[in-house]
């Protein structure tokens, strides 16, 4: 059967349990199924939340197209990737991208190519908001960020 | 002249002042890279969002696209600093 992609990119929280069971609905054929979350950390207390700016049409096209590619580069199930958008608290959830295959590794991997090319291709940005009611900046991207994209191109 | 609909996010929006506009834009704009050259001479604001052409991502019709990339047949072009999600 197809291996089924699901993307979202929503205001609301998401469910890791909720959505890795959808994945797995009526299937016996799946062997091992990895889950990512991304959190929204607060670094020494500065932090009052970020808020995520989106590109909406193209953040869910992007994301689906690197979930398909990983899905036929990794062989893999199925992929589901939500990202949240709008105003989100420390501690909260940001994204989350599960993949599901027969053996571990695809999975692993695949979660991991997904993650690395949503972070430097789909259209989201973070601004911070300061705990002392300052403006806060926009996050600037890493070059670690492009480095772990890069691994994948060979 | 050709009309196009351009539409910007994070610190190029908010230096440039709004979300999005419709242009005309000159006949001997054929690329992103002559886009961002024509936008450069509309104000000071534009001047500011666009100054380091070298890390602003353009993307056509939703996709990511070069600065060489020819714009003829463009519905909208989004004009972003690198992506920061995940």
């Amino acid at each position: 059967m197809a291996a089924p992609i699901t993307v979202r990119v929503q205001l609301e929280d998401f469910d890791l349990a909720a959505e890795v069971s959808a994945l797995r609905r009526g299937r016996t054929d799946i062997g091992a199924v990895v889950s990512f979350s991304g959190l929204c950390r607060n670094e020494a207390g500065a932090l009052n939340a970020l808020e995520l700016e989106h590109y909406p049409g193209m953040a869910e096209a992007e994301i689906r197209r690197i979930c398909h590619e990983a899905v036929t580069r990794f062989d893999l199930q199925g992929a589901t990737a939500i990202h949240r958008f709008g105003r989100i608290a420390p501690g909260e959830n940001i994204v989350l991208v599960i993949a599901a295959s027969p053996h571990r590794q695809a999975a692993f991997d695949g979660a991991n190519f997904i993650m690395d090319f949503l972070k430097t291709s789909a259209p989201f940005w973070k601004k911070e908001h300061h705990a002392d009611g300052s403006a806060g900046e926009w996050v600037s991207a890493r070059d670690v960020d492009d480095a772990a994209r890069e691994r994948w191109e060979d | 002249m050709s009309t196009v609909n351009l539409v910007y996010f994070s610190w190029v929006r908010e230096r440039i002042g709004k979300g999005e506009e419709t242009l005309e834009l000159p006949a001997d704009v054929f690329t992103i890279a002559d886009l961002l050259a024509h936008l450069k001479t509309l104000g000071a604001e534009y001047e500011a969002a666009l100054e380091h052409e070298n890390v602003i991502r353009a993307a056509i019709d939703q996709e990511h696209v070069a600065h060489g990339e020819p714009i003829a047949g463009a519905r909208e072009i989004a004009l972003f600093p690198p992506m920061t999600g995940g």
